[in-house]
């Protein structure tokens, strides 16, 4: 086949790669966006996003042969015959676990955008700078300050809703109107503010639906059900945001279908020359050229892609000179709360399924606040009436069971910490010597774990989460820890991470591989420590920071 | 809306007084040995898990779990999501059930009152602890016949309230008991 040639070259199209394609196709490069699954195209292709609930046929329960099927996935609620489709088939694409890991990886046009979470925080200068003041690990090249902007630039983009909060450890952002917190949660909100002098704050979600029309997109419509993908555009996804403005550039080539095998390096200008792509349909393998390569293929894929590069050069592949390629493997580690009933409000109730929850940032190791452990959490969760679904064993069956269950029942709340997992060195992945995917690549074996310091921190996201629910007033409250393992935050992070030198890091403050400036990495990979907030804001933000100077670098002639 | 909800019942209660009636006095006459061997559920077997499921959740203001046709529904949960023991326990319960419903009664259960029946599971319930493979059997059927008749569309949208699209969210809305709760 013949060579073809761009401007740049983006893996992956979630959502750091939609941001990539959109960042570089508006400055007017000609961009390749590689995916290695199916297209799946917006609206046209939600095909379970408007069915009712007698139209899903085991109404949310999990059939036999979808357990036996996906062992990976039935570890957590992501297993939906819903959206089956939309995960990688595990088969196909399986992976080692030296010790127990759990990877959900979203292989399509969208990626995981279309599944996502949608919780949007910043950073803040407290975990940029927590690795140098603790000595962990190597210190983060950038600061909030040098993110701050890219932050806000992305946010009116993406749109994103949330209150003004006001605070240090959560910078605020340029939000849309933030979703109501329902009485339970604003009563409860009260009591927490009250018991703790405004110490701790609980919140609402900062979440990219968007609470009104915003950048062509319908405002979310409240159906919760945006893992279906949104008729609406309701919420950000590659699809409803990134993927159209690149489109409209008419400078955007998108290709389904292709694993990018390795990047093509050549040792004398020590630059990327492009990629090699095996097409995942008819086994055929192509080049493609490209000035600037961006790597968003989803943490770990994206080190698999430089460890498979320029092997010839180096053993361990590209960004391996450091000794860091694979290596500081970071998760959320979460599955450890609290829940209780509420007595009260019996009167009141809710309109609208609010795809969103409650936020209560991170209160630990802040200012006069030290713990037996280093870093902190936040937690995520909210109050609800039970339906149908509630036990009622008491209840006599016929009409009485009929009319209790077509009531709403009882208030409850419940919160889930989510926690900053440190930057282990010896939490690695590496290349299967002997295990190879459908495609003859060798496929990741995971080898990490969760060591000391977050071992002590579960134990205080359970109590301190009894400690405030109990202080609001809530009954029957129960600690729980339903058990973690590693990548079940689906919040990987780590394995090509930046820093302010090329021995002890693969990417510099710019996201370039020290050992091939023309190739950036901006997705999860690139993380220096997790912090405890969910990540994808400061994908996106790092990506558009990234694409910005790769473009004026190229300018230069410097790339 | 008013205008749907009306001919759904009407059609409702053409369905109750016409073919599942129907149906029930043309099975009368099986006999009482009538056993469910593995899974090869009979229609007799369905028409039998119709009227345990009504006895659960019965026809009162709104249609019952046989409108929403619980029986075809709980042999697709049992056969995809039962695993090789608790399809055991749900066929075994099945065949238990509807002996005891005969010894304790002295008449089939095909034949009762659904009042009666409800009756006899109440009474059934109460008793759990000593009637364990029944009661669990009992558990199952619950469990399948409250998931199948509250997402089915007659009790989502009828017993319940169904908001496909609700466009807005109001955290604090009044509540007023009698009110029905969101289906989602």
């Amino acid at each position: 086949m013949a060579d073809q040639t761009y401007d740049a070259i983006v893996v992956g199209s979630g959502i750091s790669g939609g941001w990539a394609a959109k960042e570089l196709t508006e400055k007017g490069l000609k961009v390749l966006l590689l995916e290695r699954g199916q297209n799946v195209e917006h609206v046209k292709d939600y095909k379970n996003a408007n069915q009712a609930p007698w139209e899903i046929p085991h109404r949310g329960r999990r059939t036999i042969e979808m357990l036996e099927n996906h062992p990976n996935l039935k570890r957590d609620y992501v297993l939906n015959e819903q959206n089956l489709d939309w995960w990688a088939h595990e088969k196909d694409s399986p992976y080692v676990e030296k010790k127990p890991f759990t990877w959900f990886r979203g292989y399509q046009v969208g990626g995981r955008s279309l599944m996502w979470g949608r919780q949007s925080y910043r950073l803040a200068d407290i975990d940029f700078e927590a690795n140098l003041k603790e000595g962990i690990a190597v210190d983060w090249p950038v600061r909030y300050k040098d993110l701050a902007p890219w932050y806000s630039y992305v946010e009116r983009f993406a749109g994103i809703s949330g209150n003004r909060d006001g605070l240090d450890i959560l910078p605020d952002g340029e939000f849309l109107p933030p979703m109501d917190l329902n009485c339970v949660e604003k009563e409860v909100a009260e009591r927490i503010k009250a018991k703790w002098n405004g110490k701790r704050l609980m919140t609402i979600g900062r979440v990219a639906n968007i609470t009104q029309p915003h950048e062509g997109r319908v405002n979310c419509q409240y159906r919760n059900k945006c893992w279906l993908g949104c008729p609406f555009g309701g919420y950000f996804s590659t699809q409803s945001s990134t993927l159209p403005a690149a489109m409209r550039t008419g400078n955007l080539t998108l290709r389904p279908w292709s694993i990018v095998t390795k990047l093509t390096y050549d040792k004398d200008t020590q630059k990327a020359t492009g990629v090699e792509v095996l097409d995942a349909e008819n086994n055929q393998t192509y080049t493609y050229k490209a000035k600037v390569i961006f790597l968003c293929a989803s943490a770990f894929n994206s080190t698999a892609i430089l460890m498979r590069s320029a092997t010839d050069i180096w053993p361990g592949g590209l960004g391996s000179s450091s000794g860091e390629l694979g290596h500081n493997v970071m998760d959320h580690h979460f599955r450890v709360g609290a829940n209780g009933t509420y007595e009260g409000f019996e009167d009141r109730y809710y309109f609208g399924r609010r795809p969103n929850g409650i936020y209560i940032p991170r209160f630990q190791n802040v200012g006069d606040d030290k713990r037996d452990y280093v870093r902190g959490f936040g937690y995520q969760g909210g109050a609800s009436r039970s339906g149908w679904s509630r036990n009622v064993a008491e209840i006599n069956f016929g009409a009485p069971l009929k009319e209790a269950l077509t009531e709403p029942g009882p208030w409850s709340m419940g919160i889930t910490a989510f926690g900053e997992i440190l930057p282990y060195h010896e939490n690695k992945i590496t290349l299967s010597k002997d295990v190879t995917d459908k495609w003859g690549l060798p496929v990741l074996e995971m080898d990490a774990e969760l060591k000391e310091n977050e071992k002590r921190m579960r134990k205080d996201m359970m109590s301190e989460a009894v400690a405030m629910l109990e202080a609001a007033g809530l009954k029957d409250v129960r600690g729980f820890d339903a058990g973690y393992t590693l990548g079940q935050g689906i919040h990987e992070m780590g394995t090509a991470r930046m820093g302010r030198d090329p021995k002890t890091s693969v990417l510099n403050g710019n996201n370039q591989v020290w050992d091939a400036k023309n190739v950036f990495v901006t997705d999860g990979a690139c993380m220096t420590s997790g912090a405890a907030q969910n990540p994808s804001l400061t994908y996106m933000a790092l990506t558009a920071r990234a694409a910005d100077f790769a473009v004026a670098e190229l300018k230069k002639g410097n790339l | 809306m008013a205008i749907n909800r009306r001919d759904a019942l009407k059609s409702m209660a053409l369905l109750m007084g016409g073919t599942i009636v129907g149906m029930n006095a043309l099975l009368t006459g099986c006999s009482p040995e009538e056993q469910l061997s593995g899974l090869n559920f009979s229609e007799k077997d369905i028409a039998f898990l119709d009227e345990l499921g009504e006895a659960i959740i019965p026809t009162t203001d709104t249609p019952g779990a046989k409108a929403a046709e619980i029986g075809t529904f709980m042999v697709m949960m049992v056969k995809d999501t039962y695993n090789a023991a608790e399809q055991e326990k749900f066929t075994n319960g099945l065949n238990a059930l509807r002996a005891d419903f005969k010894k304790q009664q002295s008449t089939d259960f095909m034949e009762a009152s659904t009042a009666d029946r409800t009756a006899y599971l109440n009474a059934l319930q109460a008793r759990a602890a000593e009637e364990e493979a029944l009661a669990g059997f009992l558990a199952m059927a619950k469990d399948l016949t409250v998931l199948g008749y509250f997402t089915s569309e007659i009790g989502a949208t009828q017993a319940l309230r169904y908001m496909e699209t609700p466009g807005k969210y109001d955290g604090c809305m009044e509540y007023v008991p009698g009110d029905r709760a969101w289906a989602l």
